[in-house]
């Protein structure tokens, strides 16, 4: 009796307890089609599914890095706000962090299986290549958005920032606002067991607007570690090192932790986005380091990155426009879908540039740039 | 021996060879007792060998840099030490403690609370979580693997609903969240933060309650033998459930810790942070098979992972040697488990 | 040993209540009948054997009076006193303390704290009752006291690990936790099926040793010499019921498996053998 009272007991439990997990798992799919999905998963905005009969909607698929970075959240917003205007089916998909190609890959093989139109992707690396193709064959436009893959024509086109502009933008404003002084220079990069082309583009781009020669340019950290700066005044220069970051907040304290036992003397911090800029300056002021004893630069332009550039944390950031990437992605698939009209490069690119601006609230001479008042005017996030 | 001997002296005497023991064993009777000693050991070689390398590693602003960087995976992994010591693990730690600051952070920054009980309320939120994960363990008999992986995708997807992508940035958070950020100046330049101060009284605290109460007692039996704990009179389920809602809450002070080291509330920061306190847990003696170790061996685990770090960054070594080094230690950790374990049984 | 066994106190056969008694315990399983009606009766300091074919209900019965099963049907008297429990536990707190055969330590636990596992003692004064912490010293000197009382000499080091041990020595340590806490009754489930040679006659010695101290000791065993060498009476289980209940030096272990098996039957008036005088 006693053994059967006491399992009738824990199966009530646990009755109650898988109710509660499968209540809470539909609350949760809800909210997911109604905001970003979360991890892997991937979600539905907008009722119903592609796959519904081809023809009168056209479904795509927005597949990004993460859904964490503020920077994609925009971009979901994005896509979904012009999804809703253009009647476009978006689903939104993700890795599940920076690195998590399978996760692209899975989203990739969900477009081709339920029929999309179209994929726009930020692709996490060359390792997502070989399924983009395999959409392609399957008549899907592809076009990357914010990070081109390598090669280029691996996607049908992207819509991309710049990056080696950004970091070009942000290494010309450093050199220039150094006005001759001995540059002591810190760089704070995403990894240092991936490549990825915003990684080496940004920093490299960076490196060549203060006039300092690359090695291969499409390696990060193998440049001379001292040597003469070209840009603004020119002047001594000398590297303190890379460090990964991650880019986020976490990894930039760190980094710039490790590089400040290097060498307390650091002068220029590079980071490659606003989020890590923000760990650099916690780590610099917990050494009683004010803003304005270094030059601090960054690329995204996101809000909470600008009013770092108002306050005078950050000195100078190159702003990206990932809702104009989503939009021009979703416009561009409907144009060749409807009147079969293909999107152009821009002349002297193998991408769309969706354009880059230099945010600084002290401009200087020589460098153009807007102050923060423009930049807020136009910050996603 | 004793007078007691006397009555029962036929089987004693074929006992006492059981006394002589070898060099060996005596070295795993050793360690057996004090499961902290090896990591002790490797930390101290490798402050050693980074120390000959640079002279910038052993600088006091250095070392104290190094224990704020280990703060929050030691207090993690503090948590993570009490749930494998009942042969459980918890794959869910890193996002429950992201969740619990990001709850904390956007209390007060987006609904207006204010910042004592905002911090109090994510700290419950990390109990809660622990709470959930302990009654999938003890009701629905489920491994604490496989519930933990679940739990896991749970509370993240749960972060990034409920922060819908966006960091709580410095200025915005409330000044409660953020004093675990303000520095600590000890003699000698060394320079900590309260982070660190509470993360100590956490251990502490633990080494005192594992060691010398009941239930600290209760925790190693039912991670020993949880039949025998079971004949013991001791209600298993019971204390299982009270380690993972312990856990919990201590996930969430390792959030105010994570606020107070990022002075940011971020959706993006932890993602590994599971894997690294089990590291932590491992390196420091802890068994994954329950039963044995000590809270300060994941203290000196977690420093471990923190100074090799540090280390190879201050030397200007390659990252890369960083998962060398700390993967061959988790290796060495277990095989070394493995053959007490084995010697002892 | 038949010098020492037969001179045990007790009176007549009517006379001396049992510490533990069941009368017509029935209890099934589904269609399976393990125990059809079974009496038992334990005496004041005896070992009382418990033996029986599998399937007999012998580990039914014992299941029953540890309360590790309610029986359907029937009667348990404790000291002469009605007692019904619904889980070990209860049992335990009237007194009743099972060995299991599965050496029921934690290894990695020291000796005293396994001999307070589950009952562990508080320092007095407020550093028991605010930090809640344990006494340590005083439990290991208790311990000791203990082991000494049953005549465990070889175990010196109570803040020796239980894996350190040897098989019997673990298993004296898991006899020694049931005969500290004031307990009325022990029961042994096959206390030496996991045990060599030498470490059963330690455990065997350490039965004696509970019985010089006026302990009964119910003792569950499939190893007839071991039974036949400490048991002062032997209950024979068989098909649910009790079949005999004889003392080794009335009858043969051939008989003894006879009866177990069927093969020889016993008259009633012989299943009702009182205490051994």
């Amino acid at each position: 009796m006693a053994r059967w009272n006491s399992t009738r007991g824990v199966g009530r439990r646990s009755a109650t307890l898988l109710g509660v997990a499968v209540t809470a798992s539909f609350v949760l799919a809800a909210c997911g089609g109604s905001s970003s999905a979360g991890g892997d998963a991937s979600a539905t905005a907008g009722g119903s599914s592609s796959a519904a009969p081809a023809g009168d909607t056209i479904a795509v698929s927005l597949i990004t890095k993460d859904s964490t970075n503020p920077f994609f959240v925009a971009m979901q917003a994005g896509a979904k706000a012009a999804g809703e205007k253009q009647g476009v089916d978006i689903t939104i998909a993700s890795g599940k962090a920076e690195g998590d190609d399978q996760g692209q890959i899975d989203a990739i093989e969900n477009a081709i299986s339920t029929k999309q139109k179209g994929i726009l992707i930020t692709p996490m690396s060359t390792g997502v290549n070989d399924a983009i193709e395999k959409a392609r064959a399957a008549g899907l436009f592809v076009i990357a958005l914010d990070t081109p893959p390598d090669p280029a024509d691996t996607v049908d086109i992207t819509f991309a920032t710049d990056n080696r502009k950004a970091g070009q933008l942000i290494g010309q404003y450093a050199a220039a606002a150094l006005d001759g002084k001995k540059a002591v220079i810190a760089l704070l990069d995403i990894f240092d067991d991936k490549v990825v082309s915003v990684d080496y583009n940004r920093d490299q781009g960076f490196l060549e607007g203060m006039g300092i020669p690359v090695g291969d340019p499409k390696v990060n950290g193998d440049e001379p570690k001292s040597g003469k700066y070209t840009g603004g005044k020119g002047g001594d220069y000398v590297i303190v090192g890379n460090e990964a970051t991650g880019a986020n907040e976490e990894g930039g304290q760190k980094g710039m932790e490790n590089l400040l036992a290097k060498n307390p003397d650091i002068n220029v911090v590079y980071t490659i986005n606003e989020p890590t800029a923000a760990g650099a300056d916690a780590a610099m002021s917990a050494k009683g380091k004010k803003p304005a004893d270094y030059i601090l630069v960054s690329v995204d332009g996101g809000k909470s990155g600008v009013e770092d550039v108002k306050s005078g944390v950050i000195d100078a950031t190159s702003q990206q426009y990932p809702l104009k990437m989503a939009e021009l992605g979703v416009q561009a698939i409907v144009d060749i879908v409807k009147n079969n009209k293909k999107p152009e490069v821009t002349p002297g690119l193998d991408f769309f540039d969706t354009g880059v601006t230099l945010i600084a609230n002290t401009p200087i001479a020589g460098v153009d740039s807007k102050d923060a008042q423009y930049g807020l005017d136009n910050a996603w996030g | 021996m004793t007078d007691a001997t006397a009555t029962t002296a036929g089987y004693d005497a074929a006992e006492e060879f059981l006394d002589r023991q070898s060099p060996i064993q005596r070295l795993q009777g050793i360690l057996h007792a004090y499961p902290w000693l090896s990591p002790a050991v490797v930390l101290v070689i490798a402050l050693i060998i980074f120390s000959s390398i640079t002279s910038l590693f052993a600088q006091p602003g250095n070392l104290g840099t190094i224990t704020q960087q280990t703060a929050v995976t030691a207090t993690l992994a503090l948590g993570q030490t009490l749930i494998i010591l009942t042969a459980g693990i918890d794959l869910s730690c890193g996002a429950v403690m992201v969740f619990s600051s990001m709850v904390m952070a956007k209390m007060a920054f987006d609904q207006g609370v204010a910042g004592l009980p905002a911090l109090f309320l994510g700290i419950v939120v990390g109990g809660l979580a622990g709470l959930i994960n302990g009654l999938l363990v003890t009701r629905v008999n489920l491994p604490p693997f496989i519930v933990t992986l679940g739990t896991l995708g749970i509370f993240t997807s749960l972060t990034l609903l409920y922060a819908t992508g966006r960091t709580v940035r410095n200025r915005e958070l409330a000044d409660e969240l953020k004093w675990l950020g303000k520095p600590v100046l000890l003699p000698g330049g060394f320079t900590i933060t309260y982070g660190v101060l509470v993360m100590i009284a956490l251990y502490l605290i633990f080494a005192y309650v594992l060691r010398y109460t009941a239930w600290g007692t209760h925790v190693y039996a039912v991670g020993d033998d949880p039949d025998a704990a079971r004949l013991a009179g001791i209600q298993v389920n019971r204390v299982l459930l009270s380690v993972y809602a312990t856990a919990g809450v201590i996930f969430g002070i390792a959030g105010w810790v994570l606020i107070g080291r990022v002075n940011a509330a971020s959706p993006n920061s932890g993602i590994d942070a599971n894997l690294d306190s089990i590291t932590a847990v491992v390196i420091g003696g802890t068994s994954l098979f329950g039963g044995r170790g000590r809270v300060f061996g994941s203290l000196i685990g977690a420093l471990i992972v923190g100074v090799v770090d540090n280390g190879l960054s201050v030397a200007g070594l390659d990252e890369a040697y960083k998962r060398l080094a700390i993967g061959t230690l988790i290796i060495v950790a277990v095989t070394a488990d493995q053959w007490i374990r084995r010697a002892r049984a | 040993m038949t010098e020492t066994t037969t001179t045990k106190s007790g009176g007549g056969t009517s006379t001396v209540q049992p510490v533990l008694e069941g009368r017509g315990l029935v209890k099934t399983y589904g269609r399976v009948v393990a125990l059809d009606g079974a009496d038992f009766a334990l005496y004041p300091g005896e070992v009382l054997a418990v033996i029986g074919d599998n399937g007999a209900g012998k580990s039914t019965l014992i299941k029953a009076l540890s309360g590790a099963e309610i029986p359907d049907t029937g009667d348990m008297f404790l000291d002469g006193q009605q007692v019904s429990f619904k889980r070990p536990n209860e049992a335990r707190a009237m007194g009743i303390e099972t060995v299991y055969q599965t050496l029921a330590v934690a290894p990695a636990l020291d000796i005293a704290t396994n001999m307070y596992l589950g009952r562990e003692v508080r320092k007095p004064g407020p550093l028991g009752s605010v930090f809640r912490m344990l006494d340590g010293a005083g439990m290991r000197k208790a311990a000791k006291a203990q082991m000494t009382e049953l005549g465990i000499g070889t175990l010196q080091n109570m803040a020796q690990a239980v894996e350190t041990l040897s098989g019997g020595q673990r298993q004296a340590v898991s006899v020694a936790r049931a005969a500290a806490f004031g307990s009325r009754v022990i029961i042994l489930d096959e206390p030496t099926a996991a045990l060599g040679v030498r470490e059963s006659a330690q455990v065997l010695r350490l039965i004696q040793n509970l019985r010089e101290r006026g302990m009964p000791v119910i003792l569950i065993s499939h190893n007839m010499p071991q039974v036949f060498e400490v048991a002062d009476r032997i209950h024979v289980q068989r098909l649910g019921k009790r079949a005999a209940v004889i003392t080794p030096q009335s009858v043969s272990i051939t008989d003894v498996v006879a009866i177990m098996t069927g093969a020889l039957q016993v008259p009633a008036e012989d299943q009702t053998l009182g205490p051994v005088r």
